[in-house]
């Protein structure tokens, strides 16, 4: 275990990062729509919502990755690979951050937003300055713990060719024949990053605790 | 865009034998994560601060890594310091160490979640140390970690599926085999997605209605 191995590690890192922020983020907007759409009360609305949520739960995410990169293509989609899996980890995240998001918007106390009634806002105003905030705040910590699943879950993009942190150990232990290093080493990576996903979730949740005080 | 599953079902026998691994896979990895998952939670709490701190280091490198590098160091790292391991019974121990780090934090919140009054109050009584354990916390924290350790449960059958990268033969592995050979590669995805969310839908309603059974009963006793 070479310290150039060690770079080109953590240069595959790089990419690992940038995957599961990217479906992060989506997966984030298609959440907000799918909770949206079940708390609505509209049949229409929260029966599809419902089945998207319990079917991307309910499938392990490799499986929905083989789906996804086989499926666009048979539908005459020759997306790149890369694309394919962004796809799939972004719907994945988006029925966990669903659930999520459902959770925080229930749990707004109703007084709130029968006083916000009263003071004048208009629905718009008590979603984007009542709701959404204290949805956000409660819901934090569930998002700082999906962010850190999928880090851990994108290495099962390596499966479909995608040169990430865990691709790049499997290609470089057998091609120097040290899997014990490497492995442990890519490892220890992904050990440093969740840690400090983990430690900034915790630094934004005192400083958002300490605005609302 | 040609969409046959029959090619599939022709297949049936083949199938029930990946789903027979997968279940014998998570049912073990259940059973002996729950057990090693309790008995470090215990540890950690009753075995002092140089006990707690080593197992709580080896708890969160286990939690912040992927399950499938932890499975390739085991698979392909095992055989230099003399590990010699077949697939299946590789997957089943990287599953039971997996799942035991997990447990262990369920249960080691259980404990934490049982109040320090009962406790005390079991102390007053005059009940041993093990009597409190015992007879108190264990029966209390039972109640408290079922549907964290009922959705965890739920998490590792869908993690076994990675098994299927280090070829061991269960679900995904065979089934994504037999849409290889059959020119039929997106009907075996989709019906492999589906028996995984049967399964995932039951178990969840299973765990659902013993909490409810068992939320009764302490309701009856109490």
């Amino acid at each position: 275990m070479t310290f150039k191995l060690f770079t080109l590690l953590l240069q595959a890192a790089l990419s690992t990062i940038g995957i599961s922020l990217v479906s992060i983020v989506i997966g984030f907007v298609i959440a907000i729509l799918l909770s949206a759409a079940t708390l609505s009360g509209k049949a229409i609305y929260s029966a599809p919502a419902r089945l998207f949520v319990s079917f991307f739960r309910g499938v392990p995410l490799l499986v929905q990755l083989l789906l996804i990169y086989t499926l666009l293509p048979a539908i005459g989609l020759n997306v790149p690979s890369i694309v394919a899996a962004i796809i799939g980890l972004s719907l994945c995240t988006a029925a966990y951050q669903a659930e999520n998001l459902r959770g925080g918007f229930s749990s707004v106390p109703k007084g709130l937003i029968e006083a916000a009634e009263v003071t004048g806002f208009n629905p718009l105003q008590i979603f984007a300055r009542i709701q959404v905030p204290i949805a956000l705040r409660l819901t934090l910590p569930t998002l700082v713990n999906e962010s850190i699943m999928i880090l851990k879950a994108s290495s099962l993009v390596s499966v479909v060719g995608i040169i990430e942190l865990t691709k790049m150990a499997q290609d470089l232990a057998s091609s120097t024949y040290q899997p014990i290093p490497i492995f442990l080493s890519a490892g220890l990576v992904y050990f440093v990053i969740c840690s400090t996903i983990a430690l900034l979730g915790r630094y934004a949740e005192r400083s958002m605790a300490r605005t609302s005080a | 865009m040609m969409f046959n599953p029959q090619v599939i079902i022709e297949k049936l026998p083949e199938l029930g034998s990946g789903l027979f691994v997968t279940l014998l896979l998570w049912i073990a990895g259940i059973a002996g994560g729950v057990v090693i998952g309790f008995l470090v939670a215990t540890a950690r709490r009753f075995g002092g601060f140089a006990t707690n701190a080593v197992l709580g280091s080896v708890v969160e490198v286990l939690r912040g890594t992927p399950f499938l590098i932890q499975i390739f160091l085991l698979y392909y790292g095992g055989p230099f310091v003399g590990l010699m391991l077949d697939p299946i019974p590789c997957g089943l121990i990287g599953l039971t160490v997996y799942s035991a780090a997990y447990y262990s934090e369920i249960f080691r919140a259980g404990f934490a979640a049982v109040p320090v009054g009962h406790v005390e109050a079991a102390g007053c009584l005059g009940m041993t140390r093990l009597q409190t354990i015992r007879r108190i916390q264990i029966p209390e924290m039972a109640l408290i970690v079922l549907p964290p350790a009922v959705n965890l449960s739920v998490i590792l059958l869908k993690e076994s599926a990675v098994l299927s990268i280090i070829t061991v033969p269960e679900l995904t592995a065979t089934v994504s085999a037999i849409g290889s050979q059959q020119y039929a590669y997106l009907e075996a995805i989709f019906i492999l997605a589906v028996v995984y969310w049967a399964l995932v839908e039951l178990t969840d309603r299973l765990g659902r209605a013993a909490e409810y059974r068992l939320s009764r009963l302490r309701f009856l006793k109490a």
